[in-house]
C-alpha cells in the first residue's frame, strides 16, 4: 500500500492534467488549474522545512567549529535579518528589505555571475585546443563564428558574417532540434513511465 | 455692378460647391461597396474562445479578370451585446473573406461588422448575427498531439509486454552512466565524497525528476561502499523529495544507519547563492567525483569549471540544449537530452523499464519519416498544406 498510494496520486494527478490539455470544458480544467495551485501552496509549505533545513545544519556546524564556520553565523544572520525585515516592513521600495537586497544581496549574485567570463575563457581553451580532428572542425567553426560576430570579421572578408548566420541557422539548429526532439520524446516517455506507474525511482523505490 | 459681380461670384461659388459635394460622395457611394452576407459562427471542437468571421467580398474587390483591386482590405469592428460599442479588432487584406476572432470569453455574445477600406475612406459597415463561443468536449486542433500520444502509449505497452515476455532488448552503451559506479569506486578509494546535484529547478520540471531517480541510483552505491553522499539543493520540494529517495536508497542498500538527513542540504533559494555554496563545498570538501544531472542554466558552467578546477571526475546530463557545450568543455561525461531521461531505467536495467525506451525510438522513427516527407513536400510543393496544418496550426 505504501507503495501503491503515492503511485496512484501521481497517476490521478497526471492523468487530470493530460485529460484537461485535450478535453477543455470547464470543470476538468478548472479541477487541473485547482491542482497546479495545491502545487504552489505544497510549495510554499516546503519553503518551512527548507528554512527549518538550512538553520539546523549551519547551527551543527557552527556548534562542532566546522571550517569556515564563521561564514555560517552571517549567513544564519542575514536569513533571519532578510525575513524579520521583510515581515515587518515589507518589501516595497525604501524599506530594510529593500536595501539590503539592492545593496548587498544583488551586487553579490552580479558578482558570481560575472565570474562566468573567466570560466568561458578557460573552458574554451581547454576545449578549443586542436587534438583530434573534430576538436580540430570545432576550433575552426568557432574561430569564423566569433570572428563573423564583430566588426573585425566583416572587415577581414565581408562574407565572415553571412557564413556565420548559416552556420547558426543550418548545422547548429540542426543539431540543436536533433537534441530538443530527442529530449522531448525522453521526457514524454518518463512521464508516461511515471504516469503508469513503472517508473518509481523518484520516490525511492525500484 | 459690384452687386451684380459679387453675386455672379456667389452662384459660381455655390455650383461649384454643389458639383465637388455630389462628386466626392457619389465617389465613395460607388467606389466602395461594403461586403456582404456577414456570418458569425462559433470555432467546432475547441476551447470556447474564438468566432469564426465569414462575408461575402465588396464587389470593388475585384473585377472580372481578377486583373485589378480598387480596395485596400477590409476592417473588422467588435462589439458584445453588452456594450454595443464596436472597436476595431483588425484589419485584412483584399480578396480575403474570413477571420477567427480568438482570446473571446464564452459567456459573451459578440456581433461584428466588417467594411471595406481604400484609403481613408471605407463602404458603410455590414453586420453579422450575434454568436457565442461553445466549449466543446474536445480540441481538434490538438488532435495531431493526440493521436502521437496514443500511438506512442500502445508502442510502450507493446514494447513492455514484449519485455516482460523475455524478449532480449538491445540498449547501446551510454558512457557516462557506464562512468557513475567508476566514479564512485574511485571517490571511496580516495576516501572523499561525492556531490550529486540535481539541477536547479522545482520538483514539477521533468529533468529534476530524471534527476532525483538518478540520485537513488548513485545513493544505492555510495550506500554500498559507504562513501559520503552531498546532495546541495535549490528548492525546498525538491529537498523533501531527495531527502526521500537517498533514505530509502539507504534502506534498500541495507545500510539505514548510515543515512543521514543532512545529505540532501537545501543550501540557498536563489540561482548565484546557491552557485557560491556549491562552489564552496566543492573546494572546501573536494569531492572526488561531481554528478550533475537535471536542469541547468547559467551555473553550469560556474559549477563545472569549479569541480574541474578541484580535480573531480565529473559526469553531467541535462536536456537544456544551450548549456551541453559548457558541460562537453568542463565534463569528463555528458549525457545529453534523452540519455538523462533514459538513465533511470539503463541503470536499473529492468525490462519494464527499457521497453519505454524502445518505444521512444519507434517514435523518433515515426518523427524522422514525417520530418522528411515534409521537407519533400514543402520542397516539391506537394501537399503542403497538408504538412502546414499537421504541424503549424494550433
Amino acid at each position: 500500500m505504501r507503495r501503491q498510494f503515492p503511485a496512484f496520486i501521481a497517476f490521478l494527478a497526471g492523468f487530470v492534467m493530460v485529460f484537461a490539455f485535450f478535453v477543455p470544458k470547464k470543470g476538468i480544467v478548472d479541477f487541473s488549474q485547482r491542482l497546479l495551485t495545491w502545487v504552489i501552496i505544497v510549495g510554499g509549505f516546503t519553503l518551512l522545512l527548507g528554512i527549518v533545513n538550512i538553520t539546523r545544519a549551519n547551527l551543527d556546524a557552527i556548534k562542532n567549529k566546522e571550517k569556515g564556520w564563521g561564514y555560517k553565523v552571517i549567513l544564519l544572520f542575514f536569513l533571519f535579518v532578510m525575513a524579520v525585515s521583510a515581515i515587518i516592513w515589507g518589501t516595497q521600495e525604501n524599506t530594510p528589505y529593500d536595501y539590503l537586497f539592492h545593496n548587498i544581496q544583488k551586487p553579490m549574485m552580479s558578482t558570481m555571475f560575472s565570474i562566468l567570463a573567466f570560466f568561458i575563457a578557460s573552458a574554451a581553451y581547454r576545449a578549443f585546443r586542436a587534438r583530434t580532428k573534430e576538436a580540430t572542425l570545432l576550433l575552426i567553426t568557432s574561430v569564423v563564428v566569433m570572428m563573423g560576430r564583430t566588426p573585425l570579421g566583416l572587415f577581414i572578408w565581408k562574407k565572415l558574417p553571412p557564413l556565420t548566420d548559416w552556420i547558426m541557422a543550418y548545422p547548429n539548429m540542426a543539431v540543436q532540434r536533433g537534441i530538443l526532439i530527442g529530449a522531448a520524446l525522453g521526457a514524454a516517455a518518463m512521464s508516461l513511465r511515471i504516469l503508469l506507474g513503472i517508473e518509481r525511482t523518484y520516490m525511492g523505490k525500484g | 455692378m459690384n452687386l451684380l459681380f459679387n453675386s455672379k461670384i456667389v452662384g459660381f461659388f455655390l455650383v461649384f460647391l454643389f458639383f465637388f459635394f455630389t462628386k466626392t460622395f457619389s465617389q465613395n457611394d460607388k467606389i466602395i461597396s461594403p461586403p456582404s452576407n456577414v456570418v458569425a459562427k462559433d470555432v467546432l471542437w475547441d476551447d470556447g474562445k474564438a468566432l469564426k468571421l465569414s462575408w461575402d467580398l465588396s464587389s470593388d474587390d475585384k473585377d472580372a479578370e481578377r486583373m485589378h483591386t480598387h480596395i485596400d482590405g477590409y476592417q473588422i469592428l467588435r462589439a458584445t451585446k453588452n456594450d454595443s460599442v464596436l472597436k476595431p479588432i483588425a484589419f485584412v487584406d483584399d480578396n480575403v473573406d474570413e477571420y477567427k476572432d480568438t482570446g473571446l470569453i464564452d459567456t459573451i455574445e459578440y456581433i461584428y461588422a466588417v467594411r471595406a477600406k481604400k484609403k481613408d475612406f471605407f463602404s458603410n459597415l455590414s453586420f453579422s448575427n450575434y454568436a457565442k463561443p461553445e466549449v466543446n468536449w474536445f480540441r481538434a486542433d490538438r488532435v495531431n498531439m493526440f493521436v502521437l500520444l496514443i500511438v506512442f502509449c500502445m508502442s510502450v505497452i507493446f514494447y513492455i509486454q514484449s519485455a516482460k515476455k523475455g524478449k532480449p532488448l538491445f540498449i547501446r552503451k551510454i558512457g557516462g552512466l557506464e562512468a557513475v559506479e567508476e566514479a564512485v569506486g574511485r571517490a571511496t578509494e580516495m576516501g572523499k565524497p561525492v556531490l550529486f546535484i540535481p539541477g536547479i529547478q522545482e520538483i514539477d520540471e521533468i529533468q529534476t525528476i530524471a534527476g532525483l531517480s538518478i540520485l537513488g541510483k548513485v545513493a544505492k552505491i555510495t550506500a554500498t561502499y559507504d562513501t559520503p553522499l552531498i546532495v546541495p539543493i535549490l528548492y525546498p520540494m525538491a529537498l523533501a523529495a531527495g531527502q526521500e529517495i537517498v533514505r530509502e536508497s539507504y534502506l534498500d542498500a541495507g545500510k539505514p544507519e548510515n543515512y543521514k538527513k543532512d545529505m540532501v542540504k537545501y543550501v540557498a533559494g536563489e540561482q548565484f547563492a546557491y552557485v557560491a555554496a556549491v562552489g564552496g563545498i566543492m573546494l572546501r570538501e573536494k569531492p572526488a567525483a561531481n554528478i550533475f544531472m537535471g536542469a541547468f542554466y547559467a551555473e553550469s558552467l560556474l559549477l563545472a569549471e569549479t569541480g574541474q578546477s578541484t580535480g573531480a571526475i565529473q559526469i553531467a546530463g541535462t536536456a537544456n540544449p544551450h548549456q551541453l557545450p559548457f558541460f562537453i568543455a568542463s565534463c569528463d561525461y555528458t549525457l545529453m537530452g534523452e540519455e538523462l531521461y533514459a538513465a533511470s531505467a539503463y541503470l536499473s536495467k529492468e525490462p519494464l523499464l527499457l521497453g519505454s525506451l524502445k518505444a521512444q525510438d519507434l517514435m523518433k522513427i515515426i518523427l524522422v519519416i514525417f520530418i522528411i516527407l515534409g521537407a519533400i513536400s514543402i520542397t516539391l510543393g506537394w501537399g503542403e498544406k497538408f504538412f502546414y496544418k499537421l504541424f503549424l496550426e494550433r
